[in-house]
């Protein structure tokens, strides 16, 4: 069984015009020891269904799922009290802004302790020692002297892996890593992502690692889950999707990369992705698809078999042969 | 060649910081000894880190600041602040983020009219409103775009709208601050297509400031490699690229994630940090994060040369 079991997760908001579906049954498994990315671009859902996964959604979002399980514990029917015993002690999440996400009026040793004495129950002597500890382990270097400063007195790369640290503190099963590295420094970026999975291979956590940069799934992920305005389109192990991609909307992402342009002119993707009001009635990437017809424009896809990198389309690319058979 | 629109000599700009009560104030050397010359035409990229001066140089460029020492020609002629009213409209600058640079309460006609409002008096309401329009076609805008307000459109968009005004006033120099960061991965090969169109048509020189490698590998004709507000190695494109001489752009470009899972995953792994800007090291900026340091990188600072492309470093990593 997997570690992580979500099947047809919806999220809908209430907005002062009316509903609108972030996430839009969505399945996901992720397993022990794997590394999951999901990728998308802004508005593809990728956030909030994780967020929803930890219940750190506002009062307006309605969270609908067929089932909903961790590690053996049912999210959806699990009251709030015993769900906070799970979340940041088996289930943890990295967020993008590390200098937005600690708390600036605490030292960082304060806050790591802080889970400590919550989820497990440390003396402060133990607290100081496992700090410390946690510290080494992300690479911060002279961790005695740096559980007593600030956040605004260290870098973002600094900051990112005190909030890594504050994450694994309680030995997670699962860590969510949403965009770890988007406002970080293309140097800095290659050590927390070396650091994540060096993590996940001493420890066997799960990691699912949320982004929208391709480079960083191509060199980090081993299986890509693709979501396009709340729907996940297609899911691959990592070197089949970047090499036969069966989704035309991933197929045109990855055309539309800087760095496998052959000529001066990049292909695009016409069109936006489509908001609360102009969401299509048949595949939502209709609009934008080369080579949707009417019946696309009409009915929305289910998910294709395993083999099909279960892609929400009635036309998959890259299939002659399997075709034929 | 053609001749340079503009040619920095010697750049620098220093703040002061700090200070106070009893407090001494500390000079942060922002930039330090930049030269460059801007094309026709032509795109120059400097790429670096956070924190490594391209933002500082980006206003200076636009005469937003004045550098602290070292000279900036236009046209031949030298740029001093007294001058800078009229020089202005030649350097025009696009910035990273679509949703902070356009006034929520203007229409995109207003938006687009008001550098010709300020710099063309001469210019009747007619012709100011031509001009708007016909702008708004060369970014591929539609006429009704016209009087809508910027909260309307996307942020491929406004980032389109952003481009047209940069460009109501016919300028020859481009500064282009992140132009596509901001922008999402379908939306952002359209605006590099639009950016390379418009280059053509309008023979612009560009300067394109950007972090992310892949980018200005796609866009870039020459590229200057900045850390610490000093350049470490410049040259033409494809050279950088595939001969990275500075241990530092050596470093970059493996740091930089490719789309390629198929790729070698070699990567060269720096120690450490950027320096503060105020405690730049006193020998090679880099000596503290660098593998290939020597004592004379710590105490002496190297100078930009060498061939086939020039590179601040005692040891390039080629040789």
């Amino acid at each position: 069984m997997s570690l992580l079991r979500i099947r047809n997760l919806s999220v809908d908001f209430a907005t002062a015009s009316g509903k609108f579906r972030a996430v839009d049954s969505v399945d996901q498994d992720v397993d022990t020891g794997e590394i999951l990315a999901i990728v998308g671009e802004s508005g593809s859902g990728k956030s909030v269904s994780m967020l929803a996964l930890m219940g750190l959604l506002p009062w307006t979002a309605t969270v609908t799922a067929d089932e909903l399980t961790f590690d053996g514990h049912d999210l959806l029917k699990m009251d709030r009290r015993a769900r906070r015993k799970i979340v940041g002690n088996d289930l943890a999440m990295i967020f993008q802004e590390p200098m937005s996400s600690l708390n600036p009026c605490f030292p960082v040793g304060w806050q790591i302790k802080e889970s400590l004495r919550f989820h497990l129950g440390l003396n402060r002597a133990e607290r100081h020692k496992r700090a410390i500890e946690l510290f080494e382990q992300v690479g911060i270097p002279d961790p005695e002297k740096r559980l007593s400063v600030f956040p605004h007195q260290m870098s973002g790369g600094m900051n990112q892996r005190v909030m890594i640290a504050m994450a694994i503190a309680c030995k997670p099963k699962l860590l969510i890593a949403d965009e770890p590295t988007t406002a970080l420094d293309v140097t800095i970026q290659a050590q927390i992502l070396d650091l994540l999975t060096s993590l996940r291979d001493e420890t066997g956590m799960g990691l699912v690692l949320i982004t929208h940069d391709m480079g960083v799934v191509a060199e980090t992920a081993e299986r890509v889950s693709v979501q396009y305005a709340g729907q996940k389109i297609e899911e691959q192990q990592v070197l089949p999707l970047f090499r036969e991609p069966h989704h035309p909307y991933t197929a045109a992402l990855l055309d539309a990369l800087p760095e496998r342009a052959t000529e001066k002119r990049l292909p695009t993707i016409p069109g936006v992705v489509p908001g609360q009001f102009d969401r299509p009635a048949g595949c939502l990437f209709s609009p934008r698809c080369k080579f949707a017809n009417d019946k696309c424009r009409a009915e929305n896809p289910p998910p294709l078999g395993e083999d099909l990198g279960k892609a929400r389309c009635f036309y998959p690319l890259n299939t002659d042969e399997r075709v034929a058979s | 060649m053609t001749a340079p629109v503009m040619t920095a000599d010697a750049l620098e700009r220093h703040y002061q910081v700090g200070g106070g009560f009893l407090r001494k104030t500390q000079t942060l050397k922002a930039v330090a000894g930049l030269d460059f010359q801007l094309h026709p035409g032509k795109t120059l990229a400097v790429v670096g880190e956070s924190g490594c001066g391209k933002s500082t140089l980006a206003r200076m460029v636009t005469m937003i600041e004045e550098p602290t020492a070292g000279s900036l020609t236009l046209d031949g002629k030298q740029v001093r602040p007294e001058d800078w009213a009229d020089l202005r409209q030649h350097v025009q600058i696009v910035f990273q983020d679509p949703y902070g640079s356009l006034n929520p309460r203007q229409q995109i006609g207003t938006i687009l009219q008001e550098p010709l409002v300020i710099n063309r008096k001469d210019m009747s309401k007619k012709q100011r409103e031509e001009k708007a329009r016909e702008m708004l076609r060369l970014v591929g805008l539609r006429p009704e775009h016209y009087d809508r307000y910027p909260h309307m459109f996307s942020g491929g968009q406004r980032q389109r709208i952003a481009v047209a005004r940069a460009l109501m006033l016919d300028p020859k120099v481009l500064v282009l601050d992140e132009p596509v960061s901001a922008l999402d991965l379908s939306i952002q090969s359209a605006i590099l297509n639009l950016l390379v169109d418009l280059q053509e048509k309008m023979q612009l020189a560009y300067l394109f400031i950007s972090h992310d490698l892949s980018v200005v590998r796609h866009v870039a004709d020459d590229v200057i490699v900045m850390y610490l507000g000093r350049a470490v190695e410049k040259g033409p494109k494809d050279e950088v690229f595939e001969n990275p001489r500075h241990p530092y752009t050596a470093a970059l470009l493996s740091a930089t994630p490719r789309a390629d899972p198929e790729g070698g995953k070699e990567r060269i792994k720096l120690q450490g940090e950027l320096p503060s800007p105020l405690a730049i090291p006193e020998g090679c900026p880099f000596a503290p994060r660098c593998w290939k340091v020597q004592d004379v990188c710590r105490k002496e600072r190297p100078v930009l040369e060498g061939a086939p492309h020039p590179a601040a470093c005692y040891f390039p990593v080629d040789e």
